[in-house]
């Protein structure tokens, strides 16, 4: 087990070095403008160009060896663009942003808000997900568990983003009230105003990736409840509740957890949506903005640590799953 | 032996012929839900092959009526802010939503199931510089991907298709590959090697039949996801620009006009519900068709997913 964890972070590390060249690479050679441009704005000139080429340092060579046709072939770069940014992504600072603000600083900023959301997403999805599984299954084929998938079916089906324009409209149009909007609220400040800003948010993303979880609790209760342990467990005259939760339940969680912690990384994806409707200031509408400027240290970054997060959140699953169930080694 | 050949014959003759209509009967009635799938893809097809007879007005006819209408008679959904008909707008999305979804699964499953049934069938380098790519392609923003398709191609559906078929092609090749090792180890794929067929043949003749009904059930259930993916995309403003022409109409698209509606004051819930209803309803009719279609294909599984 020690093995196999030490050869997967291993992987994981040279995943992420493969990856930080990529996204570094693909956001330089993609036409059309570079930061600087867009900084630069409308009546650009070219010196205050070149200038703020310099300022954000645009001007440096990509990696520290580089290779070209005339003499000297290879060259060894000290200052160096790529090499900056790995070395910036171990600071606190994280580097500037296009607009020369720490990256750190505005992630320190905006982590709070997208954490809070995740979580209450999790917590909607795992209490709505996993009892809707369950009683769907035990009663199989029940008006019950009739209407449970048809609600996991209609899950899956709706845009999150319509389901969240709706639940923002609505409630303006019917009683005139609006969750509070204008800028993300701290939890530490104002509880009350905090839960009104991210139950709804939470409840919409919940909702969605709960479809998931609930028809899959739903399907492996059912391929337990077939396992010859549970008859052994019923013969021996035990009380239903306690096949249930105690042979069934147990057993049956196991390919739950393994979704659970992918779709904390699809997740990520949704929070951009829902913090762009419900104007959460989160790393996901920060994400998505410095996409859209193309803002090269914002972008990196954050795929950098997003691409740690889900290989951890994965190596955290498999490790998981043989704690779980002891059946499962790894070697 | 030419007795048990005769019974056999019997055995066959036997079975009671069910014509073609009583046998679309019986599938009807045991998955009633994948039937209302067929139903909703049809009424999407029609709608979006014969738009502009369907629709009253053009998509982007300004002033057909009131601004910011209810439902009426006359504007079935209503109008939007600039009294274009929110009926026809969304009978024109339906064209985008279906073509941009059905392409990009397309495009994603074939390169996807070449890939994985190449991976898992030749294993070795062959499997590892796959799989590794694979990792590389899921953890890398499919976001900053589409940007950049948008700066090099142009905002456009060529561009939609392409950017959603790529981040299609990754899941398909895992899925395909874990289909391709656990078919490699059966008994006829040995039988044929022992019978001399050739890689090619053992891979196209023998496995792929058998993976193809697999392909077909995924690529089915990412139709919805394909057409979510599209939505979501044109919601955030970065679909298709507004104005541009695609198939000789204005391009109309379901999650741009839920954008709008959500910017719009005074609120007007009608002008957000019809499109993304649309949307919800299209999502809807491909999963359960693709669930229908598992069932044929594996009954095992019916019923438990």
């Amino acid at each position: 087990m020690r093995d196999y964890v030490i050869r997967r972070l291993l992987q994981g590390g040279v995943l992420l070095v493969v990856l930080s060249v990529a996204v570094f690479i693909l956001l330089r050679i993609a036409p059309g403008a570079d930061p600087a441009i867009i900084k630069c704005g409308l009546g650009c000139t070219e010196e205050r160009l070149e200038a703020i080429r310099e300022d954000l340092g645009l001007n440096n060579p990509y990696f520290p060896i580089s290779i070209e046709s005339s003499a000297p072939v290879v060259s060894f770069n000290g200052t160096n663009q790529y090499w900056t940014w790995i070395q910036e992504l171990f600071s606190g600072s994280l580097g500037l942003d296009w607009n020369q603000e720490p990256v750190g600083d505005e992630l320190k900023a905006r982590l709070p808000a997208t954490v809070e959301l995740l979580i209450i997403t999790i917590i909607v999805t795992v209490l709505l997900g996993v009892p809707f599984g369950i009683i769907s299954a035990v009663y199989r084929n029940s008006p019950t568990d009739y209407g449970v998938r048809l609600g996991a079916i209609l899950g899956l089906a709706i845009p999150n983003f319509w389901l969240a324009t709706l639940v923002i409209l609505i409630p303006i149009q019917m009683w005139g009230y609006a969750p509070p909007l204008i800028k993300t609220i701290s939890f530490f400040d104002n509880p009350w105003d905090n839960l009104r800003q991210f139950v709804p948010p939470a409840l919409v993303l919940g909702a969605v990736s709960a479809a998931g979880v609930m028809r899959l609790t739903r399907s492996s209760m059912l391929e337990v409840m077939r396992q010859d342990f549970i008859r052994t467990a019923r013969s021996k005259g035990l009380k239903e509740r306690i096949v249930i939760g105690r042979h069934a339940l147990k057993n049956s969680v196991i390919p739950v957890v393994t979704v659970l912690g992918l779709q904390i990384a699809g997740l990520l994806g949704g929070a951009v949506i829902v913090e762009t409707v419900f104007n959460i200031q989160g790393v996901g509408f920060y994400f998505l903005g410095a996409l859209v400027r193309k803002d090269y240290q914002v972008v990196q970054t954050l795929t950098v640590y997003i691409g740690a997060i889900v290989i951890m959140l994965n190596l955290m699953v498999d490790i998981l799953y043989a704690w779980l169930d002891p059946r499962i080694r790894y070697s | 032996m030419e007795a048990t050949s005769a019974t056999l014959t019997d055995a066959f003759e036997l079975q009671p012929k069910v014509g073609a209509w009583r046998r679309t009967g019986l599938l009807i009635r045991d998955n009633p839900l994948a039937f209302f799938g067929v139903l909703v893809v049809l009424v999407l097809a029609i709608a979006a092959i014969f738009a502009p007879l369907i629709a009253p007005y053009p998509p982007d006819e300004l002033a057909t009526g009131p601004r910011n209408a209810d439902p009426t008679w006359g504007h079935l959904f209503g109008t939007e802010d600039l009294g274009r008909d929110m009926f026809s707008r969304v009978v024109f999305g339906a064209r985008i939503s279906l073509i941009v979804g059905f392409s990009a699964v397309i495009f994603g499953t074939v390169i996807g199931t070449v890939m994985g049934i190449s991976s898992g069938y030749a294993g070795g380098i062959v499997d590892t510089m796959v799989q590794r790519t694979v990792d590389l392609a899921i953890a890398f923003p499919a976001l900053l991907l589409l940007l950049i398709l948008r700066q090099v191609l142009g905002p456009s559906v060529q561009t939609l298709i392409i950017a959603i078929g790529i981040a299609i092609i990754f899941p398909i090749t895992r899925i395909v590959r874990g289909a391709v090792l656990s078919e490699r180890n059966n008994q006829y794929v040995e039988a044929a090697r022992a019978l001399g067929a050739s890689t090619p043949r053992i891979l196209f003749v023998h496995i792929a039949p058998n993976i193809a009904a697999l392909s077909i059930v995924i690529a089915t259930t990412l139709l919805g996801t394909a057409i979510l993916a599209e939505a979501a995309l044109a919601f955030l403003g970065l679909g298709i620009p507004e104005g541009q022409e695609f198939l000789g109409s204005p391009a109309v698209t379901w999650g741009k006009d839920v954008s709008r509606a959500r910017n719009s004051f005074p609120v007007h819930i009608w002008w957000a519900f019809f499109p993304g209803l649309a949307i919800t309803l299209t999502v809807l009719g491909f999963n359960l068709l693709g669930d229908g279609l598992r069932d044929i294909f594996d009954p095992r599984l019916r019923g438990r997913l």
